[in-house]
């Protein structure tokens, strides 16, 4: 529960204006909370100058674990359709940091029919150790088969921390292994580290639709897991030379009886790169003003070879379809060269852009706010820009 | 079938606005909705009544006010709803989320089929679906995007999506399903749903109420705490490239010729 110290309360108002949530209201000189509002975030404490304010924090001592017993960090492998997502390239990369820094070893699970041939590529990629559960029952997806094979394992050898892939899958299966293992975890992180006093995960997700940064730390619980955006984190590059074990599970009848059927599972996405995967990407804003002028950016993407990207304000209008949506409800890119045309450079856009190398950024208004953070900035009208742009790249290339 | 739908109240995003200075959401005049997956969670349990009859209750964990959520989903045609509301559920995480509506649904009785959307936009973490369905010990599919019901209606067909394509699935009932918004289309209130649900009484529920023990609920219950939070910030590397028209694409040109990139 918050509470005030009306002692050391000044009523200078910082807290009320800090809460979100307009459950903070300072009357007579001393701040008063609105229990029913309060979510108890604790973001007002951190403000109050005088250090009035308290957020009592019950320990979870239900927890009964004991997180010394708690050792190293593992990655769930994401294999689907043949093949191994690159998310869990990332997820080793950022995986073996955390395991240095811990001095543990860095374990990643692999689940699948046929998938022990890839687990070397898993130790050629960061991992010290693969724990392969190969079983043809293991073929296709089924939560409740993997969240049982992940969680039982957990239990037994007892990691400190999970880490998964924050896709359709990892988001699907991952939140009930952690419901399994009753501990906490953190959903579409873009950062983590560890705390190495306590071993903590800080891990860091945007919150509020991207307007801020919270940072989550499981203190009394493990393992510490989290999924992790694809394409935030860097992989490592393949190493042959690197030695690793490689432990074979036998899966049980248990954990394979499943309540799930799947009929059939179907690959729609023509192979090649998507948006999340080009080296360049051309984003429509608002500012592109109509669908027609579309064919500029269609036109720009084809002679760059580049992936199209937009504004959710350009796929709201529907002159771009909803899967080219960059940003904190859509996809994250992290091309060479990201190219904004007529996009404001909202938060929630730019959340989806930081890991290009190069942004490019065309607007009418030299108060936008993507100018902040573009390597190169053009004030100008998008339907002059543009036009002399793809005359003039074509005039470079000869065409 | 006997349906129940969790739904969640979100902030309104179209009007809350974001104080830059101070680093936090300016709240005054926000209004409350129904989170805008949950109206397409609403819309499945309603179609699955029209279709093979059955009964739909909804519920929400959240303040008192949460009541106005229920009200409308009554307004839609849903047959029942309560709130589960307690100053100790304050605070909670999805772990302690899904205890609590765990517990409530089992304090309403027996279901069949329990639906969440896909996610809540405050959070965005998609994670209470999956996890209720373990609370609940019934299997899950989420990202739910075409329904069937099998012949005995005991059995359902799902097309779930996921990056690269998607999986038919056939699940046994009891189960939990979180659709997507391309799932249906919601349908809007009607007049006569308007009038019961300005009538009904909507029953609160407290953690004693649905038997919660107070150390698995709220800000107790959860396992996950806010460390900090930050108002992100960039790195201003601009250069802006000036002129008229021409020089500045040369200018670009010439940029992204250094670059490699042409
Ligand atoms: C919870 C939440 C999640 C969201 N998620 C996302 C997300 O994932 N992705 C996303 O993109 N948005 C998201 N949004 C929306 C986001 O806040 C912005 O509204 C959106 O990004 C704005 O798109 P825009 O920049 O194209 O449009 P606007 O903000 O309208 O900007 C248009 C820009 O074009 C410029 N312009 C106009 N005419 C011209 C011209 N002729 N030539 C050059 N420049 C011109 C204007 O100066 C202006 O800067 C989210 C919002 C919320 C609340
Ligand atoms: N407090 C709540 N009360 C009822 N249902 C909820 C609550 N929080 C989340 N849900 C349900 O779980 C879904 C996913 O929410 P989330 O995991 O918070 O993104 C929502 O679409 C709702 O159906």
């Amino acid at each position: 529960m918050l509470t005030v110290d009306l002692e050391k309360c000044i009523g200078c108002g910082e807290c009320e204006d800090a809460c979100s949530f307009g459950a903070i209201e300072v009357k007579e000189d001393k701040a008063v909370v609105d229990l029913d509002k309060c979510t108890m975030c604790g973001t007002c404490v951190d403000t109050c100058p005088e250090g009035a304010l308290e957020l009592a924090k019950q320990e979870s001592e239900a927890s009964g674990i004991n997180p010394d017993e708690w050792r190293g960090v593992w990655v769930t492998a994401e294999y689907r359709f043949g093949h191994t997502a690159p998310v869990t390239f990332e997820l080793l990369g950022k995986g073996r940091e955390l395991a240095n820094d811990l001095s543990v070893p860095l374990t990643a699970v692999l689940i699948g029919s046929g998938v022990r041939q890839h687990a070397q590529e898993l130790v050629e990629r960061g991992a010290d150790r693969v724990l392969v559960v190969d079983h043809p029952e293991l073929e296709q997806f089924r939560d409740d088969v993997f969240a049982r094979i992940v969680s039982g394992l957990a239990r037994r050898e007892k990691p400190e921390i999970i880490l998964a892939g924050a896709t359709a899958m990892g988001r699907s299966y991952i939140p009930q292994v952690a419901t399994m293992l009753e501990t906490g975890l953190t959903a579409d992180c873009t950062e983590l580290e560890v705390r190495k006093e306590d071993r903590s995960l800080l891990q860091t997700r945007p919150a509020f639709g991207g307007n801020l940064l919270a940072t989550i730390v499981c203190p009394n619980h493990r393992p510490q897991m989290s999924t992790v955006r694809p394409h935030v984190l860097k992989a490592l590059e393949p190493d042959a030379s690197r030695q690793g074990e490689i432990v074979e599970i036998t899966p049980t009848d248990e954990e394979l009886s499943s309540r799930l059927k799947i009929v059939e599972s179907v690959m729609e996405k023509a192979e090649g790169p998507g948006l999340a995967d080009s080296d360049i990407v051309v984003a429509a804003g608002r500012g592109m003003e109509s669908e027609k002028n579309m064919a500029l950016i269609h036109e720009l993407a084809e002679l760059l070879e580049a992936g199209v990207g937009a504004s959710r304000a350009v796929t709201d209008a529907e002159w771009l379809p909803h899967r080219t949506q960059i940003g904190q409800t859509g996809v994250t890119v992290s091309p060479k060269l990201y190219m904004g045309f007529g996009i404001s450079g909202a938060i929630q856009h730019v959340v989806g852009i930081q890991g290009a190398d190069m942004i490019v950024a065309v607007n009418k208004d030299p108060e936008a706010p993507i100018f902040d953070l573009a390597t190169y900035g053009i004030v100008g009208d998008v339907k002059t820009i543009l036009p002399l742009l793809i005359k003039k790249i074509k005039k470079e290339r000869g065409v | 079938m006997k349906i129940a739908v969790c739904i969640k109240q979100v902030p309104d995003a179209s009007t809350v606005r974001f104080d830059k200075e101070k680093g936090t959401l300016v709240r005054e005049g926000v209004e409350s909705v129904i989170n805008p997956f949950d109206y397409n969670a609403i819309e499945a349990g309603l179609a699955l009544k029209d279709q093979v009859g059955g009964e739909v209750s909804v519920l929400t964990m959240g303040p008192p006010q949460a009541q106005d959520a229920i009200r409308e989903a009554i307004s839609l045609g849903v047959d029942n709803g309560i709130v589960v509301s307690d100053r100790a559920f304050a605070g909670a995480d999805t772990l302690a989320t899904t205890y609590t509506l765990a517990k409530a649904i089992n304090k309403l009785g027996e279901f069949d089929l329990v639906i969440c959307g896909k996610q809540a936009v405050d959070g965005d973490t998609a994670q209470v679906g999956p996890g209720l369905a373990v609370r609940l010990g019934i299997p899950c599919v989420t990202c739910v995007d075409e329904l069937e019901v099998l012949e005995d209606g005991r059995k359902l067909r799902l097309k779930r999506m996921c990056e690269q394509g998607y999986d038919i699935v056939e699940v046994e009932l009891p189960a939990l399903i979180t659709v997507l918004a391309s799932l249906n289309t919601p349908r809007v209130p009607s007049l006569k749903g308007k009038m019961r649900a300005k009538k009904t009484d909507i029953p609160m529920l407290s953690a004693e109420d649905i038997g919660a023990e107070t150390s698995k609920v709220g800000l107790a219950g959860s396992p996950t705490q806010v460390a900090t939070t930050t108002v992100p910030t960039f790195d201003a590397k601009r250069e802006m490239l000036e002129g008229e028209p021409e020089e500045q694409v040369d200018a670009l040109i010439g940029k992204l010729k250094e670059a490699g990139i042409l």
